[in-house]
């Protein structure tokens, strides 16, 4: 008979969690596919029961979602243009019934290469909090993804929430998502672009992530450097090189072949460049 | 302590429940087996389809991805209470009725709660809200574009339900409503809940021999499980197939099986205790063996045959040839137009996984399942049973999609078998991946075809040449084989022709009957070779298929003069101001681009012969008149969700000269309703269709002999008399005077029609169809070509469908065969061994497919029913080359390999800009 726990609190479900093996669900949009037509695991904890874990919260220097936050959540949420990204990603997450379940802790601790939220959140410098009984740990996301379906969490941890530092609210940011069809499409790769501006309409910082073309999204940190100083009107697209796509390893499957998902890699780039810098159009 | 809660307490549909399944239980689990609400459909545990869509606290959701004790406390809607638990939802189903949103009605429940989700919430969407609030819910019937529309009324309130009338009109479906409220009983839905259920183990490799372990260990170490079956247990013969003289496939392998997901042991038990086994612990032993996969492989010197009795793994070979091919062809033609064609496997994927349960009653079996086949079906049943056809009773339930591959045995044969020999109702459900592993697929193909004109565009010769990769066993391949190379020169006229096709082995999932039996992938790609043609002298495609197209006086491949019922250049003309305008359009658009985005708008034609090749395929209807005045239609052409119910009944009254409501349907059931062939080969509104209308004539006749009556008599039946009025007259008959005759009834007519065909010659000459429909699709198109990805803006299909007897249902088909069409030349295929699921194998969502305009030509063939045609097919077989062709238009490049996903597209595009070619 399959137990669920329904913890009220982080530290009720990490008493569960050393009970003994159990499998963490949130929105369960990952836990029930992976079983195909397995029974459910013997023990489950719940996650949506505490109360603390969902939720947005914008403070001062940072913003802090609770890692059951929905995408849904994070699409109504009120939030600076430099998040935009991460909106943007939300709504491409599936569908709506997917978006009202799936949680961005969920998406995170999956893991998937393809996950639509790591390329955002590793272009905002996000953080998660990791909760156990030796207490809470904080790491970048993307330190946290190490690789296809692995990451850093310790099997007796709980990510508790993911942090957003507030380093330029105003920065516009563009997410883009290419796929095979409209909705319910596993990304066959994206981009993620924020470009902060200084007073004379300079780029200042420019933050760039791809994901979907590696075993976890990768930063474009050469070509972020090299951005720097151009008009936010410029030719980004002729400051581009091969070599900035170096890191990434994607794979041939049955969305597309690696050699296509670097060459869309570097399109998607350079029009999410374009309209982080403003234009109307890519 | 660490205590788990054990009963989750939730509001459903506005009442308050305690759950006796485990919490961890999905929720879609619960309300189906534990609560009885089964309008709930479930069409791949994986969140990828939405057919489980509820509503969560005003949210939708899928139900097979909350565990319930996740949702204590929570308010629930399922489609049983939309109607009374949110604002527009009764709106909603009868705006669904009335547009035809509804046609098979597996992803309605999941398509209605998320519109009633969004029109709660904003009561005057966009089309773009409402495209998003439906882009999680996966329709394989209506192309979504009557769903939209559905909502749109339903948020204007401005909803019209015709209910009633004759051939002709746009009534709504007969069994509209329950599609709609979620009453419509599909295969999983009527397995009683002391079933025992069943699953079945499948091979994991392509190709492997096995053997067994102690399999009595097995059943003991389970308590729960009843029975395991193997091919040991068969009481008749380990057998199948859809056509009888190349039957080759085994309920379950023996020793060997050849492709993957094939089945060798079926376990039997109580329904939880069969859920949550884990299968892998069954005790069987593969030993995998040297497998071919492709056609090209499968005939490769030395290669491993998959039957022993097939050499060089050729099933069939398919033939037709008129005049001459050969050097004076070639010295004639003054152009060569040619292409290389290949196509993938492509999936079926109707909503409803296949489903149904088997009870033994006495000495006769009885079947409840999904099928498009049930004769078909009870006759195999009955030799794998080894009792005779008469002991088998085969009932469909409501089909959530068939496009085909229901036409084939899939889980009939181990309910049969398992109810048989346990003398207990067995159920089974398929799972996604099952579903998708193991039943049929479109063939892929590989095409030569070539097209030989002078220099003014008139054709010459073709040749063409199709591989067909038929899988491991026969199901549909010789219907392929054979259907194809009398199809293979489209609609047009052509002196000389040959065409040859052979249907190859390999250890893939058998490839069956698919929407058009193959002729889609030819149309193509020939439609393409006629656009290069037109290309290379420098002609205008549509004018180049005018100047070609069949009419009543030109023979056929064939040789075939049909007389009447062909109005192709008809569809060709009526596009043509829409394809002048957008082809300017699109140009201009070109001229002006500056960024990725190119225009193009391609046209393709369509020819379908409608029923069996040059076999037979009769159709027996039987209409009665009861004491209660209600005439009874044996209406046993199943309907899968193309209307059948709807049109055969409008035929029905029409012939008769009585109102629809006067009927009462007996709907498929091999005791209950003679045998109305399959539901395939676009037959059903003709072959049945016209033993309907000439059954209903004869029902007729003898009415007004009652009264001696002439035939333009009108007939009423009501408070217990026949009225008869004839000119001036009236007469009345009451029903106590007459007596009962033949099957019961007072009146009663029974008719059979079967199609007059001839057998084709050893060229392939002759008859092989009394009726074929026409059309021609225009699409416009929009690519990206950096980044390779296709929208289309817009479908025009013109179709000649003799008579519209409804033109709503027909408008229905037709869009569903274009999202069909477009996912066929944009994204849908399945690669055997990896992606057997929803989210690996795409196919189109609502966002994907753009609006349909239609144009309906209605010249009415003699031989249909009021001049009717079939359109099922029809309707997919010129969308992908439209497809194609308008993405040659924009960019130049054509496209030798479908789908033309994005990458493939993009590479086509760089080598073009390498080579500089246009």
């Amino acid at each position: 008979m399959g137990l669920l726990h329904r913890p009220r609190s982080t530290a009720e479900a990490l008493d569960f969690l050393a009970a003994g093996p159990a499998t963490l669900i949130a929105g369960g949009t990952d836990v029930f596919p992976a079983l195909v037509d397995r029974p459910p695991p013997e023990r489950l904890i719940d996650l949506t029961s505490i109360p603390g874990l969902r939720g947005i919260a914008v403070g001062r220097d940072a913003i802090r979602i609770g890692a059951a936050t929905t995408w849904t959540d994070i699409a109504r949420a009120d939030l600076p243009p430099s998040c935009r990204m991460l909106q943007m990603a939300a709504r491409e997450i599936g569908a709506i019934q997917i978006q009202n379940r799936a949680t961005i802790g969920g998406n995170l601790c999956n893991a998937s290469p393809a996950a639509d939220g790591a390329p955002p959140l590793i272009a905002l410098d996000a953080q998660v909090e990791l909760a156990s009984s030796r207490g809470l740990r904080v790491a970048p996301v993307e330190n946290f993804l190490i690789g296809n379906r692995k990451t850093l969490r310790a099997a007796d941890e709980i990510m508790t929430a993911v942090v957003i530092p507030r380093a330029f609210d105003d920065a516009l940011s563009v997410f883009l998502k290419l796929g095979a069809r409209k909705y319910l499409v596993i990304s066959i790769v994206m981009a993620a672009a924020l470009v902060d501006l200084d007073s004379e309409r300079r780029v200042r910082v420019a933050r760039i992530a791809v994901g979907a073309a590696s075993a976890s999204a990768r930063r474009l940190r050469n070509l972020e450097s090299r951005l720097v100083g151009m008009p936010a009107d410029g030719d980004f697209r002729a400051r581009i090189e091969d070599a900035d796509f170096a890191a990434l390893s994607p794979i041939d499957d049955v969305r597309a072949t690696a050699a296509y998902r670097i060459d869309a890699a570097r399109e998607l780039v350079a029009r999410a460049l374009r309209l982080a810098g403003g234009a109307k159009d890519a | 302590m660490l205590d788990a809660p054990t009963h989750a307490g939730l509001r459903v549909n506005g009442e308050a429940r305690r759950i006796r399944s485990a919490p961890s239980t999905r929720v879609s689990s619960v309300l189906r087996d534990e609560l009885g609400l089964t309008g709930t459909k479930v069409g791949c545990e994986a969140g990828d389809c939405g057919a489980c869509t509820i509503l969560v606290d005003g949210e939708p959701v899928c139900a097979c991805l909350v565990a319930v004790g996740q949702l204590e406390g929570a308010d629930i809607v399922t489609v049983e209470g939309v109607a009374a638990n949110t604002r527009y939802g009764a709106g909603l189903q009868r705006a669904f009725h009335a547009a035809g949103a509804a046609q098979c009605g597996a992803c309605t429940p999941g398509m209605l709660v998320s519109a009633a989700a969004l029109l709660d919430g904003n009561s005057e969407p966009s089309d773009a809200e409402i495209e998003n609030a439906l882009g999680g819910v996966l329709c394989r019937c209506t192309g979504y574009r009557k769903i939209i529309d559905a909502v749109k009324a339903a948020a204007g309130g401005d909803i019209a339900l015709e209910t009633t009338g004759e051939v002709g009109a746009r009534i709504a479906r007969l069994d509209g409503r329950a599609k709609v409220e979620g009453r419509d009983p599909f295969g999983a839905d009527v397995i009683p809940a002391d079933a025992l259920m069943a699953r079945a183990i499948r091979s994991p490799h392509h190709h492997a021999a096995f053997s067994f372990g102690d399999i009595d260990a097995f059943v003991a170490a389970h308590p729960g499980v009843a029975r395991v079956f193997t091919a040991a247990d068969i009481p008749g013969r380990n057998l199948h197939g859809v056509i009888a003289p190349f039957a080759d496939q085994p309920v379950f392998a023996e020793r060997e099986a050849r492709f993957k997901g094939e089945a060798v042991a079926l376990v039997v038990g109580e329904r939880d205790c069969v859920a949550a086994l884990d299968l892998s612990e069954f005790p069987v032993t593969w030993t995998p063996m040297a497998h071919v996969l492709t056609a090209a492989d499968a005939r490769q010197p030395g290669a491993v045959r998959v039957h022993a009795s097939r050499p060089d793994n050729i099933l069939v070979r398919g033939y037709v040839e008129k005049g001459e091919i050969g050097p004076a062809t070639l010295a004639e033609a003054q152009v060569v137009a040619q292409i290389a064609f290949e196509t993938g496997f492509v999936e079926h994927a109707y909503i409803e996984p296949e489903a149904g349960f088997a009870r033994r009653v006495g000495d006769r079996i009885e079947i409840a399942a999904c099928t498009q086949a049930p004769y078909m079906d009870r006759d195999d049943i009955a030799a794998i049973l080894g009792i005779a056809v008469d002991d088998v009773r085969i009932v469909p339930t409501a089909v959530g999609g068939g496009f085909g591959s229901k036409l084939d045995l899939s889980m009939q044969p181990f309910v049969a078998v398992a109810a048989w020999l346990l003398n207990r109702p067995v159920g089974m459900v398929y799972s996604r991946p099952e579903s998708i592993a193991t039943t049929t697929k479109r063939h892929p193909a590989q095409i030569s075809s070539q097209i030989m004109a002078t220099r003014e565009g008139r054709f010459v010769g073709i040749e063409f040449d199709a591989r067909f990769n038929t899988g491991a066993y026969a199901s549909w391949g010789p219907t392929v084989a054979n259907r194809v190379p009398v199809h293979a020169s489209g609609p047009y006229f052509v002196p000389n022709y040959r065409a040859t096709t052979s249907a190859i082995h390999t250890h893939c999932a058998p490839a069956g009957a698919f929407r058009g039996f193959g002729v889609p992938q030819a149309a193509a790609a020939l439609e393409q070779t006629i656009d290069d043609l037109a290309w290379r002298i420098g002609m205008d495609p549509l004018e180049l298929r005018i100047l070609n197209a069949l009419d009543a006086t030109t023979p056929t491949a064939t040789g075939q003069v049909l007389g009447d019922g062909i109005a192709f250049r008809e569809c060709l003309e009526a596009l043509r101001p829409k394809w002048r305008e957008a082809r300017r359009r699109a140009d201009a658009f070109n001229a002006e681009a500056r960024g990725p985005l190119r225009r193009g708008v391609g046209v393709a034609g369509m020819w379908y012969g409608c029923g069996n090749t040059s076999l037979p395929n009769p159709s027996t209807m039987r209409i009665g008149l009861k004491r209660d005045g209600r005439i009874v239609l044996h209406q046993g052409a199943v309907d899968i969700g193309q209307g059948s119910n709807t049109i055969i009944t409008q035929i029905a009254a029409s012939a008769l000269g009585l109102p629809i409501s006067q009927f009462d349907l007996v709907s498929a059931d091999t005791d209950q309703t003679p045998d109305c062939g399959k539901t395939s080969a676009s037959r059903q509104t003709f072959v049945t269709g016209r033993a309907t209308e000439t059954a209903a004539r004869a029902l007729r006749a003898r009415i007004l002999r009652l009264g001696n009556a002439g035939a333009e008599a009108r007939i009423e039946i009501g408070e217990g008399h026949i009225r008869i009025f004839d000119r001036d007259e009236r007469r009345d008959v009451a029903l106590a005077d007459l007596e009962a005759g033949a099957f019961g009834y007072l009146l009663c007519a029974e008719e059979t029609f079967d199609p007059p065909t001839s057998a084709l010659d050893q060229k392939g000459q002759g008859t092989p169809y009394a009726l074929y429909g026409f059309g021609a699709h225009m699409a416009e198109i929009e690519i990206d070509i950096d980044l390779g990805v296709v929208k289309v803006l817009r479908i025009v299909a013109a179709h000649d469908v003799g008579r519209a007897i409804n033109p709503t249902l027909l408008e229905g088909q037709i869009e569903g065969g274009v999202a069909q069409g477009l996912g066929l030349a944009l994204m849908e295929e399945f690669h055997p061994g990896r992606g057997e699921n929803l989210h690996d194998y795409l196919i189109p969502t609502v966002g994907d497919v753009p609006p349909v305009e239609h144009i309906l030509i209605e010249q009415p063939a003699s031989v249909g029913p009021f001049g009717a045609k079939g359109i099922g097919e029809q309707a997919l077989i010129p969308t992908a080359p439209a497809v194609l062709n308008a993405i040659r238009h924009a960019t130049g490049v054509m496209t030798l390999r479908v789908p033309a996903t994005p990458d493939r597209l993009r590479a086509a595009l760089k080598a073009r800009t390498r080579t500089g070619g246009g």
